[in-house]
C-alpha cells in the first residue's frame, strides 16, 4: 500500500485525513483508486483524457512525476504518493 | 502583520507565502512563511510557488499542529482586490491574504475566500503573527 498525502482543499473529500493508504502499482492505478473510494475526488485528480489536470503536481516521495515516468511511474508499499496543487495567481 | 508587510514593501515583484494558524469557526493566522516567486516572467503581476515548498509547508503545519490556511501575496501598486488570475488559480477553503503596497508603502490588507460557485467573497481573518518562521524547521528569531 502506497500512503497518498492529501492537500488541505481537498481533504473535505477524504473525511479531513492527510494520508490515506491505497493500493496500486503505478500513480495512476493509485490515483484511480483513490477516487474510487472518495468520487468527489475524481473532478479534482483525472481529467477528461483520463490523466491528472496539468495543474496538480504529482510527488513520488521528493520526486515530481514529470520528471519520472509520470502517471506510470512505479509506486512501491512504503511510497509516499504527494498530490500538490499548483498555488499561482497575479494581477495579470 | 508586520511580516506580511514588510514583505510586501521589501520588493517591486509579487512576494508570496503560506498562512498558517487554527481554524475554529473563524481562522486565525499565527505563522507566516515566505516562499519564493517562481514565476517565470512579469513577477511585478504574477506569482508562482514552488510545489516542493508548499509540500514542505503542508508537512511543517501538520509536524506542529497548525493548519495550512491559505496563501498571501502582494499587489505592487494596486489595490488589495483579487484578480480573474487570482481567482481561476485558487483553491477551495484556502484564505487568499492580499496585500496591496504603493510605491513600496503599505496601503491595504484584505483576504477572500471561494465560495460554491467559484467566486472570491471577503473575509475576517485574524492575524496574530508571533514568530516568523521557515518551513526548514528552523524558527528565525524575529528581530
Amino acid at each position: 500500500m502506497a500512503t497518498v498525502f492529501i492537500p488541505t482543499p481537498l481533504r473535505k473529500f477524504t473525511n479531513h485525513t492527510s494520508k490515506v493508504e491505497v493500493p496500486g502499482g503505478t500513480v495512476m492505478e493509485v490515483i484511480q483508486t483513490l477516487t474510487s473510494t472518495y468520487p468527489p475526488l475524481q473532478r479534482h485528480l483525472i481529467n477528461a483524457d483520463g490523466k491528472v489536470p496539468s495543474f496538480i503536481n504529482i510527488f513520488v516521495d521528493d520526486d515530481d512525476i514529470r520528471n519520472l515516468q509520470q502517471e506510470q511511474t512505479p509506486v512501491k508499499s512504503n511510497t509516499i504518493v504527494s498530490i500538490v496543487p499548483a498555488i499561482a495567481g497575479g494581477l495579470k | 502583520m508586520e511580516e506580511l508587510i514588510a514583505n510586501a514593501e521589501a520588493t517591486q515583484e509579487e512576494c508570496c507565502g503560506f498562512l498558517l494558524g487554527v481554524d475554529n469557526g473563524i481562522r486565525i493566522i499565527t505563522h507566516v512563511v515566505p516562499a519564493t516567486n517562481i514565476a517565470p516572467s512579469d513577477r511585478h503581476s504574477r506569482f508562482q510557488i514552488d510545489p516542493l515548498e508548499y509540500l514542505h509547508a503542508e508537512k511543517w503545519a501538520i509536524k506542529n499542529e497548525l493548519t495550512l490556511l491559505g496563501i498571501y501575496h502582494s499587489h505592487p501598486g494596486s489595490p488589495a482586490l483579487p484578480s480573474e488570475t487570482d481567482r481561476k488559480n485558487a483553491q477551495p477553503y484556502f484564505s487568499y491574504v492580499i496585500v496591496s503596497a504603493i510605491k513600496q508603502r503599505f496601503s491595504e490588507i484584505r483576504s477572500w475566500q471561494l465560495n460554491l460557485e467559484h467566486q472570491f467573497e471577503e473575509e475576517i481573518v485574524m492575524l496574530e503573527v508571533t514568530t516568523p518562521v521557515n518551513t526548514n524547521n528552523a524558527i528565525i528569531k524575529k528581530t
